[in-house]
C-alpha cells in the first residue's frame, strides 16, 4: 500500500467516527452515562481520523496515484449484481478527507463551547460523528450504490441536525424542507445510477468511467446520466432552483451550519460531479449545463445576500453563491480548480459561520440591525471574521484570491458572458461580506446587553481556521495542488505568489473586490451614502431581492398548493377513489350478489344435506356403472 | 337352504338402507349416530360375505370389517362427546336447531 500505510488504517478513517457514533448512541444510551466526556470521545475519534487522513493526503500530494482498496463482497444477487464494499484513494479523495476531518474536528471542539449547557449533547455529538462517517464514506466509496447510501446518510444527518432543536417549529419545518427538496435532486441521482447500471452493467465508478470512455455506453445515455448526477448535486449543493432549503437550514445550531451547510455536505455535490467528471467530459451538454447553472446560482444568490438582515442568512446565500462558483469552475475548467475553491472555501466559510456563532453566543441574536460596535467587545472574533471576509472577497494574498482567480481565469478564456456574471458576483461578495463586517463590528453597540468575548474553546478553532483562510491558497502557489488533481502545470512559487500580477485579470478581480469593500465601507461605516436611499432608489430591485425572488412563495403557493395539492394530488385522490377503491368495491359487490343467489342452498337442515349427499353419491355410482 | 352370497348382499343392502333412511329422516343427533352405526353394520356384512365367497383364502374383508368396527367405536366416542358439549351449550340435540353457521 501507498506510503506503507496498512489498509486497516485506511478503513479506520471512516471507521473511527462510526465507532464513536455507535459508542455514543448505543452504549451511552443504554448505560445512561451522560457526561461531557461524550464530546471528547467524538473529538478523539475525529482527531485520529484527521491524522490518518493527513498521512494519506501527504502521500498523495508527493506522489499522486489512484489506489483501490479491495473490500469484501457485500451483496451478490445470483451473479447479476455483485456489490463489493471497497474504498478508493485518489487525490480528489485525499483533499476531501482532509477538509472533512479537519473541519469536523474544529467544529466539534468549537461546539464544546457553543453548545455548552445545551440539552442532549449526547445526541448532538452522536449525529456529528455519524455525519463525519457518512461524509468520509461518500468520499471514499468506490461504487455508486455505497456512494448513494452515504449520500442519503449525510442528508439524514443534515435533517437530524437542522432539526436538533426539534421543539422549535421553525427548526422542524426547516429540517423537513431540507429533506424534501434534496430528495428531488436525489431522484435524479438514483435514476442516473440505474441508467448507468443498465447500460454499463456495473456500479463500480472506475469501471463505469472505463466503459464510458471506451464507448460501451451510448453518448445519449452518458448525457442523461451526467444530467441526473448533476441534478443530485444541485439538490445537495443548493443550486438554483433547488436552493431554497439551505437558507432555512440555518435554523440548526451554528456549528452544524459551519460543518454541514458551509464546508462539507453542501460541497459534496461539487465533489460528486468531480468524481464522475469523466462522464461529464464526454458530454458537452452536461458540462455547459453545469457551468450555466453555476453562474446563474452564483449571481442570483449573491443579489439576495446583499439585502438580508440576518448574518447567517447572508452567509447561507453566500455559500450558495460560492457553490455556484465551484459549479462554474467544474463546467468550464475542470475538477482541479473547483476542488481548489472547495478546499479554500471550506476553511473561510466555516470560519465565518463560527464567527457568526460567536457573535450570537454573546448577543443572543443574528439580526445585524441589533448589533454594531462589537469590534472592541469581541476583538478575537472580529479579527478572525475580518480575515474570513477578506479571504472570501478574494483579497491577495489570502486563500480565496487564488482559488477564485483560477475560476475567473477559466471563465474568461471560455465563456465571456459567464465571466461577466462571475465578476459581478465577486463584486457583490466583497460588498455583502463587508456590509456584515461593518454592521456587526463597526459603529456603536445598539443594545443594552453586555456582550463578551467567547471562551478559549471557541476562539482556538477560529484561529486555526483563520490561519488556514490565509494560507490554504499557498498550497497551490507552485501549481502543485491543481496538478495533483489533474489539471494545471507547476511553476516556481514566486511566480505563483507575484507572477499572477503580470496577467491583467488579477488586477481586475482585485479592483472589483476592493471597490465592493470600499462601497460597503462608505455606506455602512462612514455612512456617506445612505443605504436607505439606495434601497429606495432601486426599490423594485430591492423588493425582488428582499423577497428572494419570491421563489419560496412560488414553490409553496403555486407549485406546492395549486399544482401538486389541488392538481396532481387531487387527481391521484380521485384515481384512488374511482379506480382502485372502485375495483375493490365492485369485486366485493359481485361476491355479495352471487352469494345471495346461492345462500338459499345453505338452509341448516342436516336431513336435507344428507339427502343431497345421497343423491350425489347415487348419481356418481350410476355414472360409473353405466359408463364403465 | 344354505344362504349364498346373493342373500347376504340383499341383507346387507336392506340394513344399509334402513340406516340411511334413519340418518336422513331423523332429527335427533343421537338417533342419527345410531343410524350411521347401522349403515356401517350393513357394509360390514357385505365385506365379510365377499371375503367368504370370493376370496376364501385371504382374510382381507374380515380384517377390513374389524378396522371399520374400531373406527366406528372411536367415531361414536367423538360424536357423543360433541353431542354432549352441544347439549350443554344449547340444551337441545335437534340438528335442525343447531344452525348457528347458517347464513
Amino acid at each position: 500500500m501507498m506510503n506503507n500505510i496498512p489498509e486497516l488504517l485506511i478503513w479506520m478513517i471512516p471507521g473511527l467516527p462510526l465507532a464513536a457514533f455507535a459508542a455514543l448512541f448505543i452504549l451511552v444510551r443504554s448505560l445512561k452515562i451522560r457526561s461531557t466526556l461524550n464530546g471528547y470521545l467524538a473529538i478523539a475519534a475525529t482527531a485520529a481520523s484527521f491524522a490518518l487522513s493527513l498521512w494519506v493526503a501527504a502521500g498523495l500530494f508527493t506522489a499522486p496515484a489512484e489506489h483501490g482498496i479491495a473490500g469484501f463482497e457485500w451483496l451478490n444477487l445470483g451473479g447479476l449484481l455483485v456489490i463489493e464494499l471497497g474504498l478508493t484513494i485518489n487525490p480528489l479523495t485525499g483533499i476531501m478527507l482532509v477538509v472533512v476531518t479537519l473541519v469536523s474536528l474544529l467544529v466539534q471542539i468549537y461546539s464544546l463551547g457553543y453548545m455548552h449547557g445545551s440539552k442532549s449533547l449526547n445526541r448532538y455529538f452522536a449525529f456529528i460523528s455519524l455525519f463525519t462517517f457518512a461524509m468520509l464514506g461518500l468520499v471514499m466509496a468506490d461504487n455508486l450504490l455505497i456512494m448513494f447510501m452515504c449520500w442519503e446518510l449525510v442528508g439524514l444527518c443534515s435533517y437530524l441536525l437542522i432539526g436538533f432543536w426539534y421543539h422549535r417549529p421553525a427548526a422542524a419545518q426547516a429540517a423537513r424542507k431540507a429533506f424534501f427538496i434534496t430528495r428531488i435532486g436525489d431522484f435524479g441521482f438514483l435514476a442516473a445510477i440505474l441508467l448507468l447500471f443498465t447500460s454499463a452493467g456495473t456500479l463500480n465508478v472506475n469501471e463505469i468511467h472505463a466503459a464510458a470512455i471506451a464507448g460501451a455506453v451510448s453518448s445519449t445515455v452518458v448525457t442523461w446520466a451526467a444530467l441526473g448526477i448533476f441534478m443530485g448535486a444541485m439538490g445537495k449543493s443548493a443550486q438554483f432552483p433547488l436552493h431554497t432549503w439551505l437558507p432555512d437550514a440555518m435554523e440548526g445550531p451554528t456549528p452544524v451550519s459551519a460543518l454541514i451547510h458551509a464546508a462539507t455536505m453542501v460541497a459534496s455535490g461539487v465533489f460528486l460531479v468531480g468524481r464522475m467528471y469523466p462522464l461529464f467530459e464526454l458530454s458537452p451538454t452536461a458540462l455547459s449545463t453545469v457551468a450555466t447553472i453555476g453562474a446563474v446560482t452564483a449571481l442570483f444568490a449573491g443579489t439576495i445576500a446583499l439585502v438580508m438582515h440576518d448574518i447567517k442568512k447572508v452567509l447561507a446565500y453566500s455559500t450558495i453563491s460560492q457553490l455556484g462558483y465551484m459549479m462554474l469552475g467544474l463546467g468550464l475548467g475542470g475538477v482541479a480548480i473547483a476542488l481548489f475553491h472547495l478546499f479554500t472555501h471550506a476553511f473561510f466559510k466555516a470560519l465565518l459561520f463560527m464567527g457568526a456563532g460567536s457573535v450570537n453566543h454573546s448577543t443572543g441574536t443574528f439580526d445585524m440591525r441589533k448589533m454594531g460596535g462589537l469590534a472592541r467587545l469581541m476583538p478575537w472574533t472580529c479579527a478572525t471574521f475580518v480575515i474570513g471576509a477578506l479571504s472570501l472577497s478574494g483579497i491577495w494574498p489570502l486563500a480565496g484570491f487564488f482559488s477564485k482567480e483560477e475560476i475567473l481565469n477559466s471563465a474568461l478564456s471560455n465563456q465571456p458572458v459567464l465571466f461577466a456574471m462571475a465578476l459581478a458576483t465577486a463584486f457583490m461578495t466583497a460588498f455583502y461580506m463587508f456590509r456584515v463586517v461593518f454592521l456587526t463590528f463597526g459603529g456603536e453597540y445598539q443594545s443594552r446587553l453586555k456582550p463578551h468575548e467567547s471562551g478559549r474553546v471557541m476562539i482556538i478553532p477560529m484561529l486555526v481556521l483563520a490561519v488556514l483562510a490565509v494560507s490554504a491558497g499557498w498550497l497551490n502557489l507552485t501549481g502543485r495542488l491543481t496538478t495533483v488533481l489533474g489539471h494545471g502545470h507547476e511553476h516556481s512559487w514566486i511566480y505563483g505568489f507575484l507572477g499572477i500580477f503580470t496577467h491583467p485579470l488579477a488586477w481586475i478581480s482585485l479592483a472589483v473586490a476592493g471597490s465592493g469593500i470600499f462601497l460597503a465601507w462608505a455606506m455602512y461605516q462612514k455612512r456617506w451614502i445612505s443605504a436607505r436611499k439606495i434601497a429606495w432608489t432601486f426599490r423594485s430591485a430591492y423588493t425582488v431581492f428582499f423577497h428572494k425572488y419570491w421563489i419560496d412563495e412560488l414553490y409553496e403557493k403555486y407549485i406546492g398548493a395549486r399544482l401538486l395539492n389541488n392538481g396532481l394530488f387531487n387527481l391521484f385522490n380521485r384515481f384512488d377513489a374511482v379506480v382502485i377503491d372502485g375495483t375493490v368495491n365492485d369485486v366485493a359487490g359481485l361476491n355479495l350478489k352471487s352469494s345471495k343467489a346461492i345462500r338459499t342452498l345453505q338452509n341448516g337442515r342436516l336431513t336435507q344435506y344428507g339427502l343431497v349427499f345421497l343423491f350425489g353419491i347415487a348419481a356418481i355410482a350410476l355414472l360409473v356403472i353405466f359408463t364403465g | 337352504m344354505v344362504p349364498g352370497l346373493e342373500q347376504y348382499l340383499i341383507l346387507s343392502a336392506i340394513i344399509f338402507s334402513i340406516g340411511l333412511f334413519g340418518a336422513i329422516t331423523k332429527r335427533s343427533a343421537v338417533v342419527i349416530l345410531i343410524c350411521i352405526e347401522i349403515m356401517l353394520a350393513g357394509v360390514n356384512i357385505a365385506m365379510v360375505a365377499f371375503s367368504r365367497f370370493i376370496t376364501p383364502v385371504e382374510l382381507t374383508g374380515q380384517s377390513f370389517s374389524v378396522f371399520v368396527i374400531v373406527v366406528a367405536a372411536a367415531e361414536v366416542a367423538v360424536g357423543l362427546a360433541i353431542i354432549l358439549a352441544l347439549y350443554r351449550q344449547r340444551h337441545t340435540i335437534d340438528t335442525d336447531k343447531i344452525d348457528l353457521l347458517k347464513w
